[in-house]
């Protein structure tokens, strides 16, 4: 029997901190645990007793980078608990800025964070020496989606724009229009950020997932829609407790989300393009095949080339809600508060993000459930390091140490928002 | 080539989206790296370079007897120590347990809270170690955090006004929104975020802090001329820099 233990101190080029703990015991990967002792900050207690209206500038601040996730769920919530309808130009306008975040954190993660794996580069900076072009395009793609974001919500990091019934301002369609020309500069590098990644060496791997995602009746689905399995899953928002759990385990400030009597399941990009490949425009479900991706893709590896369909996607679909823009009489609709309960559930850049909110009569919040998309993924992520390591187990550690980095960065995963601290340490006997 | 000054980037309880601001800098972020060997920066790089370290940014509260730790030995490599944001600053929105009892806060997040180790409260890096600058926001301003490295290397101090956001609602051209009825946080808040929510037509709601000499009283005055309770001037000190002590003295003084 050999003992064996690889360590590393930190995760890197991920959102928070966590560790992984690899046990091998006679040449087999006894146990894969992501570790995640990020210190958590309690957003669900502190909630209780503030008003809806400072709702989402509160959850905002469980991410800095995707607080548009957590501002748009808070606000769906809040109307549907106080039964008023977002609609019309109001929700173009959400929708608008959601691509604006699609694009900054996919763009994020695809060139800075997760290219340089594949590259062999310890990150963008030293890959910018060989690979500069491709460098500087992503950061102008990625400053596209921040430019879009400020626009309508005043900055990029933490919005101000976004309320319960609406915005505060709206944006003229004169205001708009400067954009449009650097988003159609945006939609030129997104498809060549697809031709670019599609060329990387993918290592092996096809796991049987069970995708979760949002599905939409006419469109790719971002801001709503049902929520929806390969395994029989179309269910209403509302109903997301009745079919998946959390649980709380020993090595992680993160709840582990499962299907309930089913287990580990995926959220993100491989489980929004599986479910709904045919929403996408003729034009990209013929560049994904062009460039070798079927209309379902389970190699995790991969989800970097998903990333950037979905980058290219977002431009185009920012550039047609622009075309087809009318400023609205009023920024938002009236609300009344009342007591009750609200749901919001929205696809975040990592994967769905659910909300659950009881309100009293005034619209204090009397509590609140946040169910972030890394924290449905961990168990996901720990199926994955598993595969991964038992296929490398005759290797050295270095290069289980290595693949197992890039296996979670697959991820994009925001240990942040999930609570968050990595260390990877692996243990054989 | 003389050997450039080394940057190293730290994280503690925190969003991420002070650091991100710093990627965020798409226009300057090579050009940075340029000038600084970027020698920590998890989020960012795999690399790491041994301390000790020229300049750090440090991002995020205090909130574990770890981290409490944690914080001697990164004051101990840096040679100039600056925090980013409101977290780092002040506490952040996490130091709302500081007013509450936190295990209530753990019951209330966790099933299991023997698995949970935290501290009562959620303190800013000055009540660790010696701080050199302090940025204010939630998030920083990504000029002023050029700003303060540009000043670094040049040797200099960071020019950033201490004023409060009216003079930056004046600087945009923003008609006043207290004046039409809404009540504003920008008299009391420290300017660097360029008055975006003037402009935007809300009131600001205090996320870079207090400015350096608040007049509160005044300002929870004029609230409640506006018709603002007791409740609301509470919670609108009690937010991203609910520690810092003139919002949480003035927050302490509307208790029902």
């Amino acid at each position: 029997m050999t003992t064996k233990t690889i360590k590393v101190d930190y995760l890197t080029r991920v959102e928070g901190e966590g560790a992984l703990d690899l046990h091998i015991e006679d040449g087999k990967v006894t146990t894969a645990n992501l570790r995640i002792f990020e210190p958590p900050r309690f957003f669900e207690a502190f909630l209780r007793g503030r008003s809806y209206t400072e709702l989402p500038d509160i959850v905002a601040r469980i991410c800095g980078i995707c607080p548009i996730a957590y501002q748009m769920g808070a606000v769906q919530a809040v109307e549907q608990a106080f039964g008023a309808t977002v609609d019309g130009q109001l929700r173009t306008l959400r929708r608008l800025i959601y691509c604006g975040e699609w694009i900054e954190s996919h763009a994020l993660h695809v060139v800075m964070l997760h290219a340089p794996d594949f590259l062999g580069y310890p990150d963008a900076i030293r890959m910018a020496e060989s690979h500069g072009d491709a460098v500087r395009k992503g950061l102008a793609l990625k400053k596209v989606g921040n430019a879009l974001m400020s626009l309508l919500g005043g900055r990029e990091i933490h919005p101000v724009n976004l309320r319960p019934g609406g915005f505060y301002k709206v944006p003229s369609r004169e205001e708009l229009a400067p954009i449009t020309e650097e988003l159609k500069r945006a939609r030129d590098l997104a498809e060549e950020l697809v031709r670019w990644v599609s060329g990387f060496p993918f290592p092996e791997l096809e796991r049987d997932y069970e995708f979760v995602a949002m599905h939409h009746d006419e469109e790719y689905p971002i801001a709503e829609g049902r929520l929806v399995s390969n395994r029989g899953i179309d269910i209403d928002i509302v109903d997301y407790e009745n079919h998946f759990e959390e649980r709380h385990v020993p090595h992680s400030t993160a709840l582990h989300s499962m299907v309930k009597q089913r287990g580990a399941y995926l959220v993100g990009p491989l489980a929004r393009y599986a479910l709904n490949f045919d929403r996408f425009p003729q034009s990209i479900q013929s560049l994904a095949r062009e460039v070798g991706l079927g209309p379902v893709c389970r190699n995790p590896f991969q989800s970097i080339v998903v990333r950037a369909l979905e980058v290219l996607y977002a431009c185009e679909e920012a550039l047609r809600l622009i075309a087809d823009y009318e400023q609205p009489d009023s920024p938002a609709v009236p609300l009344e508060p009342r007591a009750g309960t609200g749901f919001g559930c929205t696809e975040a850049p990592r994967g769905i993000c659910w909300h659950r909110y009881d309100f009293e009569e005034d619209g204090t919040i009397r509590a609140a459930r946040i169910v972030p998309p890394t924290s449905q993924n961990q168990p996901s992520i720990e199926a994955d390091l598993a595969a991964v390591a038992t296929s490398l187990v005759e290797e050295g550690d270095d290069i289980i140490r290595d693949r197992c980095e890039m296996t979670i960065r697959n991820y994009d995963p925001c240990i942040s928002c999930s609570a968050h601290f990595l260390k990877l340490s692996v243990h054989r006997s | 080539m003389p050997q450039r000054p080394s940057l190293a980037v730290w994280k503690f309880a925190s969003c991420d989206g002070c650091q991100l601001s710093l990627l965020d800098c798409e226009d300057e972020f090579l050009a940075l790296a340029d000038a600084v060997e970027i020698a920590n920066f998890p989020e960012a790089s795999s690399a790491f370079v041994e301390g000790p370290y020229d300049l750090s940014l440090v991002e995020g509260s205090i909130t574990t007897p770890h981290d409490a730790e944690r914080i001697l030995e990164v004051r101990a490599q840096s040679k100039y120590l600056v925090t980013i944001g409101a977290c780092a600053t002040a506490g952040g929105i996490q130091a709302l347990r500081n007013f509450a009892d936190v295990n209530d806060f753990i019951a209330a997040v966790y099933a299991s809270p023997e698995y949970i180790g935290t501290l009562e409260t959620s303190t800013p890096i000055s009540a660790h170690v010696l701080v050199d600058y302090e940025l204010h926001g939630c998030p920083i301003d990504k000029a002023q955090l050029i700003e303060v490295i540009a000043a670094f290397l040049a040797g200099r101090k960071p020019a950033i006004a201490a004023h409060s956001v009216c003079i930056e609602c004046k600087q945009r051209g923003n008609v006043c929104i207290m004046v039409q009825g809404t009540p504003c946080l920008g008299p009391v808040t420290h300017a660097g975020c360029g008055a975006i929510c003037p402009a935007y037509r809300r009131g600001c709601y205090g996320c870079f802090g207090p400015m350096e000499t608040p007049n509160m009283p005044a300002m929870a005055k004029e609230w409640k001329l506006l018709g603002a309770q007791s409740r609301d001037i509470q919670n609108a000190l009690r937010t991203f820099n609910a520690w810092a002590e003139p919002f949480r003295d003035e927050s302490a003084a509307h208790d029902d």
